[in-house]
């Protein structure tokens, strides 16, 4: 039955990480995006702990999975708490200690072996990061197109090449006992078909961290460089098979967890968007703003109908990525859906923010409020998973039935 | 707990309402909006699927089946993907019957659910609109005036579906001085009462096949307890919304056709050596057009799930109608200019989409859920 009410599982969780938003992030918003490359380890630790203490609210869950079986609304819940922790600051968020996106690929397509190996350790000890190496200086959304290699040598794997934005990858490659999942191609003649991804422990000789990006918004994360040069892994730290086949069907099973990860930055963003329609409806209230629901939309201000557009695109962008979150926890396949919440929510939000910063004039623009930084923030959210247009072909795809060869 | 799956009754009532759309609806659209006119055959066809009766208690003759905003609007997208004035014209009926069924005394109910529990179509509807540019549901102009046993009603209505034919007619007019929903009532208006004037039927530049008329009103009397709940009156605003719901959905069934129409001619259509589906200038428009039409539709859903639940359902019933207005515009839009000059020709229904679709930022009252 078609419902919107959320499992009351989901609404205490959602409750408690509002608290964790309002009482640890909001009030240390602005310093660590002002001082941009320093981390909260406070809020660090408080949240590495409450992991420990709790089922992990993000891709963290894995390690637990025996222990406590996954409940059948996991991606829903995500969605849910990603959103509240983004309405604190999505910055913080982002650095929040966990398996990450490289902990997602090892999760989905690891051995039991390699999830015991690299998921494990995310139970107890210091904070630990996982991170995921795709884009390279020479090739972003076109991830196929990828230089970096990984060269057979008797029992190990030697990788060479250059990576770029990778979230956490300092804190994942060098300043905790984490790992970095990276791709590389086997054989460049090979396309799709020849790129791997390799798991690289933290402190591997050979994996350096050679910059850490300043970036727009979204400053509290880090956002690293990584260059390879002959890293020797150890062979079984391939992720799925080694053998090269014609077909991309190992390609795609890597691309396939951003059928997971793309509903949870989507949710992200729409945090971010929630943070600033607040924070307008109370500026409003303040003057003594109503917004008429129900009027001849002709006679609405100008005020009242941006307001609308706002509150209706953000909640259309949540509502799809409900439903793509909600399909992943039926089992059902979730490409198409996954990739409009991602490109509505990217856009969306990006909108509702400037559209939020232009409604309060002097009072959006100033660093004294924190809006002008969640317009900041926002926009990374119409750009990495896939950018908006990347996730625009992917729709285009599906719902014309033409292959990459065919669209592209 | 969330999910946005319809439940096996809704989706086996959504299949059978899409064939019947599919099948029986569509192939006549063209031909009805040429002529103006709505064969009479398919008008019973879809009375028997008892689309407005169902929800009418055993007791007046229906089937007595539970009444569902979201059911309703999962119908009304696939009637209006069918096409929509046959759409608006076989659930105009619902426009009286639903109101009385919801808000109405025993007595109403008696004398408006029987009739529509008939096994012929019986043609109903409600007057909601007035012919202004600034038209306002929240101020009405119409007016009702209390004078010992009676209404006078006075004012001008337009846009009532059927409203030549239809023999009951619900006429929403002011009973108070003043601007507002909780101002208006609701009048069980009958053929033939003296002061109901009928006007020309309206030339509209989309629905075309779908009578609609303006009506005067000039010192129409009728008894007091025609007056929609008697003494106690009716929530206008409640209406309202669920009226935005259907209308939301049509909008998103007009959408939907268009967008497959123009989907499957972009892939069969070729230039510079490839379909034009697969340039990304095209691609990317249809792929824009389906991710806002699914937006719309949940938006629409959420605002009908809040309905059926008895939630004040106002802002999510508004801004899922006017999102949905505004997205039906855009959507049909792009796809005349995905068929480019065919698609402003007549022989492909692109264009009569996007006259259907300019409507619903004006539509309000022509539908209910």
């Amino acid at each position: 039955m078609i419902d919107f009410e959320l499992q009351p599982e989901i609404v205490n969780a959602k409750n408690m990480i509002h608290m964790v938003a309002e009482t640890a992030m909001r009030p240390i918003s602005r310093e660590y995006d002002e001082r941009e490359h320093e981390k909260p380890w406070d809020f660090l630790n408080m949240m590495w702990s409450a992991s420990q203490a709790s089922n992990p609210v993000t891709f963290g869950g894995e390690g637990k999975a025996k222990k406590e079986p996954a409940p059948s609304f996991r991606n829903l819940q995500s969605a849910v708490t990603i959103e509240e922790l983004s309405w604190g600051d999505a910055g913080l968020y982002l650095s929040i200690p966990n398996p990450g996106l490289g902990g997602a690929a090892v999760a989905a397509a690891g051995t039991p072996e390699q999830k015991q190996r690299f998921l494990a350790r995310f139970r107890d000890g210091e904070p630990k990061w996982g991170a995921m190496a795709i884009t390279e200086p020479g090739c972003g959304s076109d991830s196929a197109a990828i230089t970096s290699t990984a060269v057979r040598d008797g029992d190990h794997w030697v990788i060479n090449g250059t990576k770029i934005f990778v979230t956490s990858g300092l804190m994942a490659a060098e300043k905790s006992d984490g790992f970095v999942v990276v791709w590389a191609t086997v054989d460049k003649s090979a396309g799709r078909g020849g790129i791997k991804a390799f798991i690289v422990e933290r402190g591997t000789p050979g994996m350096t961290v050679t910059k850490v990006e300043h970036k727009m918004g979204i400053r509290a994360s880090d956002t690293a460089m990584i260059v390879f040069e002959d890293c020797r892994i150890p062979a079984n730290n391939i992720l799925g098979s080694a053998e090269v086949k014609k077909s991309t069907e190992g390609f795609k099973g890597v691309m396939a967890t951003f059928d997971a990860t793309r509903p949870a930055v989507a949710a992200s963003a729409i945090g971010i968007g929630r943070a600033a329609i607040d924070f307008v409806r109370e500026a409003f209230e303040k003057e003594g703003i109503t917004i008429r629901y129900g009027i001849s939309p002709k006679k609405l201000t100008t005020l009242e109908r941006d307001f609308m557009d706002m509150e209706a695109n953000l909640q259309a962008a949540r509502l799809l990525t409900w439903r793509a979150s909600w399909m992943m926890d039926q089992g059902m396949h979730n490409n198409l859906e996954a990739s409009m919440s991602k490109a509505k929510a990217g856009l969306a939000v990006t909108q509702v923010t400037q559209k939020a910063v232009e409604l309060l004039g002097p009072l959006g623009y100033s660093r004294k409020h924190l809006l002008e930084k969640w317009m900041r923030d926002a926009k990374i959210n119409d750009i990495f998973e896939g950018t908006q247009q990347i996730n625009l072909m992917i729709i285009a795809r599906r719902i014309l039935g033409y292959s990459s060869k065919e669209l592209n | 707990m969330v999910s946005f799956q319809p439940s096996e009754e809704q989706a086996l009532i959504r299949d059978t309402v899409a064939a019947f759309a599919r099948e029986q609806v569509r192939p006549l659209a063209h031909e009805a909006d040429e002529k103006g006119e709505i064969p009479s055959s398919i008008i019973q066809q879809g009375w028997d699927l008892g689309l407005v009766q169902s929800a009418i208690p055993e007791a007046y003759g229906g089937a007595g089946d539970t009444r569902s905003a979201v059911t309703g609007a999962l119908i009304a997208e696939e009637l209006a993907w069918g096409d929509l004035s046959i759409a608006l014209h076989l659930l105009a009926p619902r426009l009286v019957a639903y109101p009385v069924l919801e808000m109405g005394t025993p007595e109403q109910k008696e004398r408006v659910l029987k009739a529509f529990a008939s096994a012929e179509f019986r043609a109903g509807s409600a007057a909601v609109m007035e012919p202004r540019y600034d038209f306002d549901l929240a101020a009405l102009t119409a007016t009702a005036t209390r004078e010992n046993g009676s209404y006078i009603l006075n004012g001008a209505k337009c846009y009532v579906p059927l409203g030549a034919q239809a023999d009951h007619l619900l006429v929403y007019a002011r009973t108070a001085n003043r601007d507002g929903y909780d101002a208006v009532s609701g009048f069980l208006v009958e053929k033939g009462t003296a002061g109901l004037k009928l006007g020309e039927r309206e030339k509209n530049m989309g629905i075309k096949a779908l009578e609609t008329d303006e009506l005067v009103l000039e010192n129409c009397r009728v008894p007091a307890a025609n007056r929609l709940g008697g003494e106690a009156g009716c929530d206008f605003a409640k209406l309202m919304n669920a009226s935005r719901v259907a209308l939301a959905a049509m909008a998103v069934g007009v959408a939907r056709a268009a967008f497959e129409y123009a989907r499957d001619y972009a892939k069969d259509r070729k230039a510079f050596g490839v379909a034009i589906g697969q340039k990304q200038a095209i691609a990317f428009m249809l792929a824009e057009m389906a991710l806002e039409i699914d937006a719309s539709r949940l938006l629409t859903w959420e605002a009908a799930w809040k309905l059926d639940r008895g939630d004040e359902a106002t802002r999510e019933a508004y801004l899922a109608k006017n999102y949905a207005a505004n997205m039906v515009m855009k959507v049909t839009d792009n796809a005349i200019q995905v068929l480019g000059g065919h698609g402003y020709i007549r022989e492909h229904p692109v264009e009569m989409w996007a006259r259907n679709g300019r409507g619903f930022a004006i539509f309000e009252g022509l539908a209910t859920v």
